[in-house]
């Protein structure tokens, strides 16, 4: 009757004979009388067929703007980037998709081999030693990394610049407000320059890190070699978070700067916007520091023919080994997304990669240019990669609603980030990637031309 | 009488087919692959980046950096800068990433082939305990990539996404009714991060009542979830003694509990696949003395649609929509933990959350306005609103059961665990057989096996049969757990002929078979080194030469 159940009526009565009960109601005899169902769900229809539920809903996906169909520009920490038809093709294996994590590795090795690749592939984008399999998204990595810091220092003071995503910065507190870590946290203000340089001055000997996002939270881009150096001379770690992967591309990595701990949200790559989830959060870290990283870890063997293969390793640092004594309690990751991740990877390599990012350079730098002739219109950064931050002359996000109502997704406003900071409320982050097109730009120019006057 | 009616019949012996080897390495359709960092140059790319849009009628389109391009003039493929001068403040990446690149050929075929050298669900029966590997219906798939889901995004305004948030709620209202909780927190991204959410929860209920007990009670029999969440979240971890059913013991808990117990964290139905009869009295004890009870859903399959938690005292549960909704389990996520909660813990919820207004529309309470009716919430735990993506898939999921479905599969779940307990608890060991039926999980112990034969031998040997191993070694209460969950999407007579293969093996394991302890003998790789792995981590790959260098 019900086309995910092949049981039919005369297999139940067999097995139950076989079993020895007389009905299914025997194996529930351990539920008390009290808290048995005895009719329906309330108010929940019967089985539907596929039709009817595909009706259902695709009537509720049409009331939702498409962001391919429409001049679209937003980024903050979620990015719209093509992704080649092959990734979703190849994520839809079964024997990919309808795997479990890998614990028996004899018949897990295409998952394995993949997620040692997609390790070797994060560490080298983020310039770090080693990378993990994957975490949830890039603000729990980002936590996760505050909370490794703390292991490894032994310091429960985090240092968080004003440039780190709201979102990730409002994690970190929730989990704090717990953990009794102290948070230093600022909101931003919309000055051409990240707040990189004043950040060396707050570090004492009770710092356990400083986490700063590259490029931040405007777009803008700073050097954090001097930083690593100010966390590293009083023995506190830095953490960079990187939300959008595309940039490091075309930017010096964040490892090559000497941070300890490099985050990031994997999203950009072959994952898709989702509204926010699933996404895949990247985690790399200096190899010294293995040994205290969260997640999983998939290494390099051999089997008993002398054979290379690979298994997840390291887990007596897992929650399934040590139980409370565990690094993270985080025990699925997020292993598909990660494969979408490296099969964009492997289709773009270092060629594709780089002129994925000076293209998408390139249309922000247009983009922000012609905007920028708007009356009205101000752009905040100096510097910035493919996205960055325009200063209007009236409240951003009314005129983001408007522009929406006109089918035009304009941004994110930034009173949308930070309500109650009247001193942002004039800022749209705008993001521009390969799939702008100049008409989509000039549509935002009048629009908001139109809407400034 | 030959088998082969052309007269021809093969002669190999087993000795010779082991001994065969091919210049390859590859067998037949068994395929080695090499990795891309082997196979791909940093030259290659899969993707051409000739985006100008094909120009419309009248309308001249192309990349902005570039302007429009003349109609019919050939589209460039060559790499084109960022314009002078760039804006990247001096910071521009000078030395390689050292990133391979393949073709699309060559991409496509690389992880096709990978793909062929794993297990999963669409291959056969994947009875691994407590992981509740169903079937994934394809419609899901198909709609959780319908544009109006997946190319929005998370911080759209909000009246361009009323669609997405009507799902969401559609989704909250049926998992709320399903489990008969008060409300539910969509936004954990898994389920150790449900647990992380109902653990803080409960923290922030306590701590608003002036409360600050720092112990959690946890079943020895529970998740390694379970204490490391506790862990996590500030709490002193201490067990919970079971009784010789497999089940809490009752009056052990109640002679622990006091004003220090903040709350007891425990599964229902049990790790050992076992229905607490007492939760109710469990909770009532734990509420009288002041604690709150959470309890792990990673079960809930076993009884969704025939009992709700709610009715059982719980104060907070996650419930995976990769296991009890069928959302796929990918190799290791990405899963989606949301977590009901009873009334006295809805107003410490966690941002941010779908509502519906008066009017009928729905909106998103975040941060922002959570101040005026949702002051109490313990904050945000994730970017943004959660596993969309799994929204849909599990939506899909429920509405295609309905009522009678999502009951049916409780019970079907349930009846093939159970024939599968009696069906061989004659030749496996099944510790707690005798105290009544199982609930959709079938445990055995490694009682019985021949000197020196374990769990693990057992676990290889199955793969050789065609199948993944159930979970072995856990839960930890019984001596060489194997704990096998075949869930309700397996027909008769494929538990039959799985039934057939573990009793076989364990048959064998009894006698002592010697080929056991090398199994798997026709997966793509033998037992592997996984001390080897442990005690010189290579995590990454480097050049050959490199590697040998840093030895």
């Amino acid at each position: 009757m019900m086309r995910y159940l092949p049981l039919t009526q005369d297999d139940r009565t067999t097995m139950l004979a076989t079993i020895g009960a007389t009905s299914v109601d025997d194996l529930f005899v351990d539920v008390p009388e009290a808290a048995r169902l005895d009719g329906p769900i309330r108010d929940l229809p019967d089985h539907a067929s596929e039709l009817a539920v595909e009706r259902h809903l695709s009537a509720l996906a049409r009331k939702n703007i498409v962001a391919g169909d429409v001049p679209f520009f937003l980024g903050a920490g979620a990015y719209r980037h093509h992704v080649p038809a092959s990734v979703d093709h190849l994520i839809q294996r079964g024997e990919f998709l309808t795997a479990y994590t890998p614990y028996q590795p004899e018949i897990a090795q295409g998952t394995l081999q993949m997620l040692f690749e997609f390790q070797t592939q994060v560490a080298r984008l983020l310039g770090t030693d080693v990378a993990n399999a994957s975490m949830y998204d890039g603000s729990t990595a980002c936590w996760e990394a505050i909370v490794m810091a703390r292991r490894i220092t032994k310091r429960g003071k985090a240092i968080l610049s004003s440039g780190l995503h709201p979102h990730y910065v409002s994690v970190a507190n929730t989990m704090a407000k717990f953990t009794g870590d102290v948070l230093e946290t600022a909101a931003p203000t919309l000055t051409p320059e990240p707040d990189t340089a004043s950040l060396t001055d707050r570090i004492d000997g009770d710092t356990s890190c400083v986490v700063v996002q590259y490029p931040d939270i405007l777009g803008r881009i700073g050097d954090l070699s001097e930083l690593a150096a100010a966390c590293h001379a009083n023995k506190a770690l830095l953490i960079a978070v990187v939300t959008e992967p595309v940039a490091l591309g075309a930017l010096k990595s964040p490892g090559e700067m000497d941070a300890d701990i490099v985050v990031g949200e994997g999203q950009s790559l072959g994952v898709g916007l989702q509204f926010g989830g699933p996404y895949v959060g990247l985690f790399g870290c200096k190899e010294k520091y293995v040994r205290q990283m969260p997640g999983r870890l998939c290494g390099e063997t051999v089997d008993a023919e002398g054979k290379r293969g690979f298994v997840l390793t390291l887990s007596t640092r897992e929650q399934h080994i040590r139980r409370e004594k565990a690094t993270s309690n985080i025990c699925t990751n997020s292993g598909l997304c990660a494969l979408a991740f490296s099969i964009h990877m492997t289709l773009l390599g270092e060629a594709g990669l780089r002129q994925l990012a000076a293209i998408n350079h390139a249309n922000a730098v247009t983009a922000a240019d012609r905007l920028a002739q708007v009356p009205g219109v101000e752009l905040v950064n100096d510097t910035f990669f493919n996205e960055f931050t325009l200063k209007l002359s009236k409240e951003a996000r009314p005129l983001v609603q408007r522009l929406a109502e006109r089918n035009i997704l304009a941004g994110v406003s930034m009173g949308r980030l930070y309500p109650g900071e009247p001193d942002l409320a004039n800022g749209l982050i705008v993001a521009v990637t390969e799939t702008t097109t100049a008409e989509d730009v000039e549509t935002l120019a009048s629009a908001l031309e139109e809407a400034l006057a | 009488m030959s088998i082969n009616q052309s007269g021809w019949r093969p002669e190999m012996t087993e000795e010779r087919r082991n001994t065969t080897v091919t210049a390859t390495g590859n067998k037949a359709l068994m395929l080695e692959e090499a990795l891309i960092f082997e196979i791909g140059d940093t030259n290659t790319t899969g993707v051409d980046f000739t985006y100008a849009t094909p120009a419309k009628a009248g309308v001249q389109s192309g990349d902005i950096a570039t302007g429009p391009q003349p109609s019919g003039s050939p589209q460039s493929n060559t790499l084109r800068g960022a314009p002078s001068p760039g804006r990247l403040g001096g910071l521009e990446r000078t030395a390689e990433i050292d990133l391979p690149g393949l073709s699309e050929p060559e991409t496509v075929r690389h992880y096709t082939r990978l793909s062929r050298q794993n297990y999963a669900i669409d291959l056969g029966l994947f009875p691994l305990g407590s992981c509740t590997m169903k079937h994934n219906p394809r419609l899901n798939e198909k709609l959780a990539r319908l544009p109006g889901f997946a190319d929005i995004h998370p911080l759209a305004p909000i009246h361009s996404v009323q669609g997405a948030l009507e799902l969401i709620h559609q989704l909250a209202h049926w998992l709320v009714t399903l489990t008969g909780m008060h409300s539910v927190a969509m936004s954990p991204k898994a389920g150790a991060h449900g647990e992380l959410c109902g653990i803080l929860a409960i923290r922030a209920a306590l701590e608003a009542r002036g409360d600050s007990r720092k112990v959690i009670l946890v079943p020895e029999s529970a998740h390694g979830t379970n204490p490391a969440t506790a862990a996590f979240a500030g709490y002193a971890v201490e067990n919970i003694p079971a009784n010789a059913d497999g089940r809490v013991d009752l009056e052990a808990l109640k002679a622990r509990l006091g004003p220090d117990v903040a709350a007891v964290m425990i599964t229902n139905p049990n790790t050992c696949g076992l229905f607490e009869r007492d939760m109710k009295a469990i909770s009532d004890a734990v509420h009288a003395a002041g604690g709150l009870v959470y309890c792990d859903g990673a079960n809930f399959n076993a009884i969704v649609g025939r009992v709700r938690p709610g009715d059982l005292g719980v104060d907070a549960m996650h419930i995976n929509l990769h296991k009890t909704f069928s959302t796929p389990h990918g190799g290791g996520g990405p899963g989606s933990g949301p977590v009901v909660f009873s009334e006295a813990l809805s107003p410490f919820a966690p941002l941010p959350f779908v509502e519906k207004t008066a009017d009928g529309s729905f909106r998103l309470v975040e941060e922002e306005t959570a101040e005026q009716h949702h002051g109490q919430s313990f904050g945000r735990m994730v970017a943004f609103h959660g596993q969309m993506g799994m929204f849909t898939r599990a939506l899909s999921y429920i509405l295609s059961h309905g009522a009678d479905g999502l009951r049916q599969v409780a019970e079907d779940a349930v009846l093939n665990a159970n024939y599968i307990l009696r069906s061989l608890d004659d030749v496996l060991d099944a510790p707690f057989g005798a105290s009544g039926p199982c609930m959709h999980e079938a445990l055995f112990s490694d009682a019985g096996l021949a000197e020196g034969f374990t769990t693990l031998d057992i676990a290889k040997a199955l793969i050789d049969e065609g199948y993944h191993p159930m979970t072995m070694y856990f839960p930890l209460v019984v001596h060489g757990a194997m704990l096998v969950e075949p869930t309700e999407t397996e027909s008769k007579a494929a538990l039959d002929q799985f039934i057939l293969a573990l009793r076989s093996v364990a048959e064998r394991a009894k006698q002592g078979d010697q080929a056991l302890k090398a199994a798997p003998h026709f997966a793509p790789r033998r037992r592997l080194d996984e001390t080897l792995a442990a005690r010189k981590p290579v995590l990454v790959w480097k050049e050959p030469d490199l590697a040998e260098a840093a030895e």
